[in-house]
């Protein structure tokens, strides 16, 4: 992190990685940190978006859409997560449906809304039940490996995936 | 038609039955279309009436057809796509009717079998049954070719119409708490598969 020249913005290497693993479908609930990303990705013509009400919506439409020949991924925040467990638990685990979520972290290193917090606790325990793949990058320089390789081996394995952002790479301000 | 349509409420629609409305739907499929099958009895019926490559069976995610469906409509723009569900399903995710109005799929339609009952759990009473109207929720959601089925004859007219014209459309069937006439068989993973083979997806 300490070479002068200007680093790529992790938004544009995860579009980069979604290019390189054919993901088209983007669907999301808003969510700050994401916002640039969102932006990004609605004003790219490669990406067909959907924004539905819920994330629940979202985790049918993607797994609808890959059962049709369609890769997507699914944008959300942590309290977002909290609402999809049983889509995951009865559609995308048992089906053996590659539903990839990439979701912002909130809820910890400062956060101000308790209820924000405990959502947030509620997210790796969950993830370790439902047996899904899943890791936090934390550095600039984790991205493209992390998403590449979580991306790439979801769709391999026909398995759910989750990647975390961690405010340590997104610098959330709170 | 849709001028002379008629005016047709939950309380005026016929009461009907959900294994023959399934059988004059499928009937009416050239075996291109993928139909995505509700949770519980919606997709027992459509188990029941003669199982199809192109058909989804979902065996949980109550409440995801029309979600699905929609998805499925999307990555593939040239093939119809019917979501058949229950009003205690749709109504957990009537955002949907939303995200499909701004979607604006032209090959999506959504059947709604509305018997008032969550049935397979004991029949309790939804919110149709004590005045939420699906087919003006929808309209209010911005799908505008939303109709209630007066008669069985009407219901089969809806569906030719879905088959030959642009939606998104909403079709409600109010039914009657006949049992399904089969079940459906449970493998999560076959049914992916088959499904996926019908509509020649690769993974």
């Amino acid at each position: 992190m300490s070479e002068n020249k200007k680093r790529e913005p992790w938004e544009e290497i995860v579009i980069r990685v979604l290019k390189k693993n054919e993901v088209r479908l983007v669907s999301h609930v808003p969510d700050n940190v994401l916002s640039r990303l969102i932006r990004l990705i609605e004003e790219d013509p490669y990406f067909t978006v959907i924004s539905p009400a819920r994330e629940e919506e979202a985790i049918g439409i993607v797994a609808g859409a890959y059962m049709a020949g369609t890769r997507g991924i699914v944008l959300m925040q942590t309290s977002g997560f909290a609402t999809v467990v049983n889509a995951l638990a009865s559609l995308a685990c048992p089906y053996q449906i590659p539903i990839v979520m990439m979701v912002s972290e909130r809820g910890t290193l400062g956060e101000f809304q308790l209820g924000q917090s405990i959502v947030c606790r509620t997210m790796r325990p969950v993830l370790v039940s439902l047996g899904m793949e899943h890791f936090a990058i934390q550095d600039i320089d984790q991205v493209e490996f992390v998403a590449d390789g979580m991306i790439s081996q979801a769709f391999t394995t026909q398995s759910p995936a989750t990647i975390i952002l961690s405010p340590l790479l997104t610098k959330r301000k709170v | 038609m849709s001028n002379s349509e008629p005016d047709i409420t939950r309380e005026t629609a016929s009461l009907l039955n959900r294994s023959d409305l399934t059988r004059r739907l499928v009937e009416k499929l050239d075996s291109q279309e993928a139909v995505i099958g509700g949770i519980g009895f919606s997709n027992f019926d459509l188990w029941a009436s003669g199982q199809r490559q192109q058909n989804f069976y979902m065996l949980g995610s109550m409440g995801l057809a029309t979600a699905i469906a929609l998805g499925v409509a999307v990555a593939q723009p040239d093939r119809k796509v019917f979501a058949l569900d229950g009003d205690g399903s749709i109504l957990m995710q009537l955002g949907s009717f939303g995200t499909v109005a701004a979607v604006a799929p032209k090959n999506l339609a959504i059947i709604i079998w509305d018997n008032g009952a969550y049935h397979i759990t004991g029949a309790q009473k939804t919110l149709t049954e004590k005045g939420s109207d699906l087919v003006a929720i929808a309209k209010g959601a911005g799908i505008k070719q939303a109709f209630w089925a007066a008669d069985a004859e009407h219901f089969e007219a809806l569906v030719e119409r879905t088959l030959s014209g642009d939606g998104p459309w909403l079709i409600v069937a109010k039914i009657d708490k006949e049992r399904p006439t089969g079940v459906t068989e449970r493998d999560p993973v076959k049914i992916r598969i088959n499904f996926m083979n019908g509509i020649a997806a690769k993974a």
